[in-house]
């Protein structure tokens, strides 16, 4: 076959076998960035068009224009363009750049809201379709049982994909481009006959279903690209098409699901592949190949939702999540970096920093050591990558896994995720010391206890209480999630993503947690110094006597980091006792995006002194400004939660100024390599790295303005500071910054 | 009793890589300009042992790499200076490279020769001034760099570089020539930001008022200390 002509042989020409593909033909490549080039003509003049609409969208209240006629679909718009003259890789969500289509199948008062909340108004053959169609959201609620209400309502349970897609799926959007769309179509035409001989029990007739669905779309996917003028119906030939081919595909699925997060998984060194090849045959040259990087991230860049206020409370700043995880090493221990990877990162200073794609580096000790510092001199330019632990992720996840959403590693094509948004453990405890009552509201949220507000806290029997809660939450917890997953694959099915995955999927269920850091200092307390509940005229403990000192979590004290670490065991093994939908694996995560501030907003007083509704620090972090002996002590605190109990990963976001980090920029970048080095050694999983003054950030809060393009990491991704709400920015404003005097 | 202040586990300022930061309590000077003004008063701090110390610096030898280790700072390490021998060995027993940095206002040979690096501030080259700036004379200072520079024992020199006090090429070029021996000079420009600890300490800060150098000025500075 011509397309795979002058790629070495293997396993993947007879059957569906990326990672073969890529192992058998990629080039490691371990010099430094010097080969780099600047934006083409082309990319210079898209990228002004760009920026003059990202003005106007943001001078019209975030959101450019909605079409509210249309469902959005992979056939249901006309093609779009931005700049038709200078486009090399085509196709927009919509029939125009940055307007925002409608998808209701998540939920339609969702969609009606989201457009209510813009000025726009849902057109009348929408609501009156949707009239007679159940939604994801009609589903589940359903359902949903009176304690499961209970606990969203209290806000002990927030976040969940109930109302819109779950998103977090990542299709191996590089099928398309290997094998073309039309033999992805006939394997799965034999997936669904070979399901013809088992019984006809529940899961095979679901599966039976699906597969039918997923070859419309992979069909629908062919058309889409015809469209365009492309036939993706064939494997990609050149460099250009094969970065096209991968877009289609991932645009197909945008088009069709508005997940939260809707990642694009690990495709630079299989592009590379690609361009290696077009190079040698004279096809292309250094300039080509970048700019085909740049006009992709461009579109990437282009990626939108439409969603409601609530929503942008919970995962502020019009996050995507396009998540690309970069490096990394293989099983046989070859670096995975290729010209590919610097070509991806380098979009950050051909198109300036933005938050999207979010550009993960899979950290390694086999990377390197010119990649590794060339990306801390990244993180020091541009505050816009984050670093995951390969060599802690690999023996897991093998060597072709993605980062879906943040944290969240997964097999590329071979696995799935039922998305579980997260649990507030930090409120469950004040739950639990008042028996079972809201201690916002006095609400009855969970099972009836004797409350422990009379003297001194007991520390055996305050443990033996929140376990006891916590054995309780996990199950609810878990069935919440069932219920939500069966309805989501029952009415919102990711038709052209799982089109996109093996047939027969490894399913996972990543449940969250938030507050640990709250839940280890009360704790620690309790057990360490002397805490006495106050309570109202009900009994209900409304706050917290705490006499003497406690070790805090994040200054390296086993003490307490043993109480976090315990903790996340015991959550974790709790959930496991309940079975989780069609045979998923229960993996937690300790993330909480943007939603630490809505969680704290639900949380009253507690025994660590933290004030009644104010922000938890974000993921793992320790609570702002409780660490005393420096970043590295925090890094080790957070280091010692185990990832075996947290497979869906540990987000720890740092800042740090430049001047803390040495005298030069060169030592300065040695420095920040070594940081992420240590961490990883020690058994960390992932680091935000925000290098820059506070003094900066302030300016930027009073003169929002002024600093357009100012890129933050907040919580396992970035955003442009100046889009956070006054809410948010203060909250990034009040977390620790490691600064020396 | 030995005493620490405290302990940064972030250090990339005081010497080669990443280091961790033992912040002895107590100095002997008392330096107008100083950004550890509660390190000061030998009554503070807590009480740790060189065990102790050397077990939780052992914590961060993954961060270390090639170039890191600890630091010895303060305060004046030296001026407990027993306590500093037992924590370098200490260290050293950890495989841990060892900085300490000192003033060299109290002369202490067996810790001097027991430390793989020795960061020596020499707060000022004229005599006069360095008692005026430090209350201390500057005797010890020369005896300890002597030291170093006749044991051969790897050592950098380091100055504070504060408006109208020492921020001369005169002054700094005195310095190049006094430092013989030295791996680096490190000129640090003078900043306020340890004002507050001042204030928390009870005490008035002298160089409320200062600014630091220009960049100009220190990019001066670094040039006649390098030709």
């Amino acid at each position: 076959m011509d397309a795979w002509k002058g790629f070495k042989k293997g396993r993947w020409q007879d059957t569906i076998d990326v990672r073969d593909f890529i192992q058998k033909n990629y080039a490691p490549y371990a010099g430094g960035a010097e080969f780099l080039r600047g934006p083409s003509a082309s990319v210079s003049a898209i990228l002004k068009k760009f920026k003059k609409l990202l003005a106007d969208e943001k001078a019209n209240n975030g959101v450019l224009d909605i079409d509210t006629d249309t469902v959005s679909s992979l056939l249901s718009y006309k093609p779009g363009y931005i700049d038709r003259e200078n486009e090399i890789i085509f196709g927009l969500q919509t029939d125009a750049p940055l307007k925002r289509g409608v998808n209701p199948f998540g939920g339609i008062r969702t969609a009606r809201d989201a457009v209510r909340a813009y000025g726009y108004q849902l057109s009348d053959k929408i609501e009156e379709h949707f009239k007679y169609k159940t939604t994801h959201n009609d589903g589940v609620f359903r359902v949903y049982t009176k304690e499961m209400l209970a606990l969203r309502k209290s806000g002990i349970l927030t976040g969940l994909p109930d109302a819109y897609g779950r998103g977090r799926i990542i299709g191996d959007y590089r099928r398309v481009a290997l094998y073309g769309a039309q033999f992805l179509l006939d394997e799965k035409i034999k997936d669904f006959e070979a399901l013809e001989a088992l019984d006809m029990d529940d899961e095979t007739i679901r599966l039976r279903e699906e597969v039918c669905r997923q070859r419309e779309f992979l069909l629908q996917l062919m058309q889409m690209a015809q469209l365009y003028g492309d036939d993706v119906s064939r494997p990609a030939l050149t460099a250009r098409e094969a970065v096209q081919w991968v877009y289609y595909a991932y645009l197909g699925a945008i088009k069709e699901q508005n997940g939260a997060a809707m990642s694009l998984g690990r495709v630079s060194t299989f592009l590379d592949i690609y361009i290696q090849r077009d190079i040698k045959n004279g096809l292309l040259d250094e300039d080509g190949a970048q700019e085909l990087i740049d006009q992709f991230v461009l579109k990437l860049r282009m990626a939108r939702q439409l969603r409601t206020p609530e929503y942008n409370e919970l995962f502020a700043g019009d996050p995507t999540w396009v998540t690309e995880a970069v490096g990394g090493a293989g099983l046989d221990g070859r670096s995975l970096v290729t010209k590919s990877s610097y070509r991806f990162i380098h979009t950050l200073y051909n198109l300036d920093t933005a938050p999207e794609p979010n550009i993960t580096v899979l950290f390694s000790r086999a990377l390197p050591q010119a990649f590794k510092e060339y990306c801390a001199r990244v993180s020091v330019d541009t505050s816009s990558i984050q670093y995951e632990n390969d060599d802690l992720m690999r023996p897991e996840f093998g060597d072709d896994y993605g980062i879906s959403c943040c944290v969240s590693a997964m097999k590329i094509g071979k696995q799935m995720q039922f998305f579980g948004a997260r649990c507030n453990l930090a409120k469950l405890l004040l739950v639990a010391l008042n028996g079972g009552r809201d201690e916002l509201t006095g609400i009855e949220v969970g099972f009836k206890a004797k409350p422990l507000n009379a003297g001194v806290l007991n520390y055996d029997e305050v443990l033996a209480r929140y376990l006891g809660y916590i054995d309780w939450l996990a199950k609810t917890y878990v069935n919440t999630m069932n219920v939500i997953h069966y309805m989501h694959d029952k009415y919102a099915y990711e038709k052209l993503q799982m089109g996109l995955h093996d047939t027969q999927p490894e399913r996972l269920m990543a449940f969250g947690v938030a507050g640990l850091s709250v839940v280890a200092d009360s704790l620690s307390a309790i057990k360490y110094a002397e805490c006495t509940p106050v309570t109202d005229e009900t009994g209900l403990i409304t706050d917290y006597k705490t006499v003497g000192e406690f070790p805090s979590y994040g200054n390296d004290d086993d003490r307490v980091d043993g109480i976090a670490a315990f903790i996340t065991q015991y959550f974790y093994d709790a959930l496991c006792k309940t079975k989780a939908y069609r045979g998923a694996k229960h993996t937690l995560s300790v993330l909480t995006i943007t939603s630490n501030i809505v969680y704290g907003s639900k949380t009253g007083k507690t025994p660590c002194g933290k004030p009644a509704r104010e922000a938890f620090a974000p993921g793992a972090n320790p609570l702002h400004n409780r660490e005393t002996h420096g970043a590295l002590a925090s890094l080790n605190s957070v280091a010692k939660l185990s990832y075996k109990a947290c497979r869906d990963g540990i987000s720890n976001t740092f800042s740090l100024t430049p001047d803390t980090l040495g005298h030069s920029e060169e030592i300065v970048c040695k420095n920040l390599t070594a940081i992420i080095e240590g961490y990883f050694k020690n058994g960390g999983h992932h680091l935000n790295v925000n290098v820059f003054k506070r003094a900066v950030l302030e300016q930027a809060h009073k003169q929002p303005h002024r600093y357009p393009n100012l890129t933050i990491r907040v919580s396992g991704y970035a955003v442009k500071f100046g889009v956070l709400s006054k809410k948010h920015r203060e909250e990034v404003l009040a977390r620790t910054f490691f600064d020396r005097l | 009793m030995p005493k620490i202040h405290s302990i940064e586990t972030l250090g990339a300022l005081d010497g080669p890589g990443l280091r961790t930061v033992i912040f002895f309590q107590g100095c002997v000077m008392r330096c107008g300009y100083c950004h550890n003004a509660d390190m000061f008063d030998f009554d503070g701090g807590k009480e740790m042992s060189a065990e102790e110390i050397a077990a939780f610096c052992a914590r961060y030898k993954s961060y270390y790499g090639q170039t890191g280790g600890a630091t010895l700072s303060g305060g004046e390490p030296l001026a407990q200076a027993d306590f500093a021998l037992e924590v370098l060995n200490a260290l050293k027993a950890q495989g841990i490279h060892t900085a300490l940095d000192t003033s060299g206002a109290v002369y202490a040979p067996k810790a001097l020769a027991a430390a793989d690096l020795v960061l020596l501030d020499i707060k000022h080259t004229d005599k006069d001034m360095f008692l005026r700036l430090t209350g201390q004379p500057i005797d010890n200072t020369l005896k300890t760099l002597s030291f170093l520079q006749k044991k051969g024992k790897p050592f950098w020199v380091r100055q504070v570089i504060v408006q109208g006090h020492n921020d001369t090429v005169e002054q700094v070029s005195a310095l190049k020539a006094l430092a013989e021996g030295a791996q680096k000079i490190q000129l640090l420009p003078f900043h306020s930001m340890g004002a507050h600890k001042w204030e928390k300490a009870g005490l008035t800060y002298p160089f409320k008022n200062a600014q630091p150098p220009s960049e100009k000025v220190m990019q001066q500075l670094r040039n006649a200390v390098l030709n």
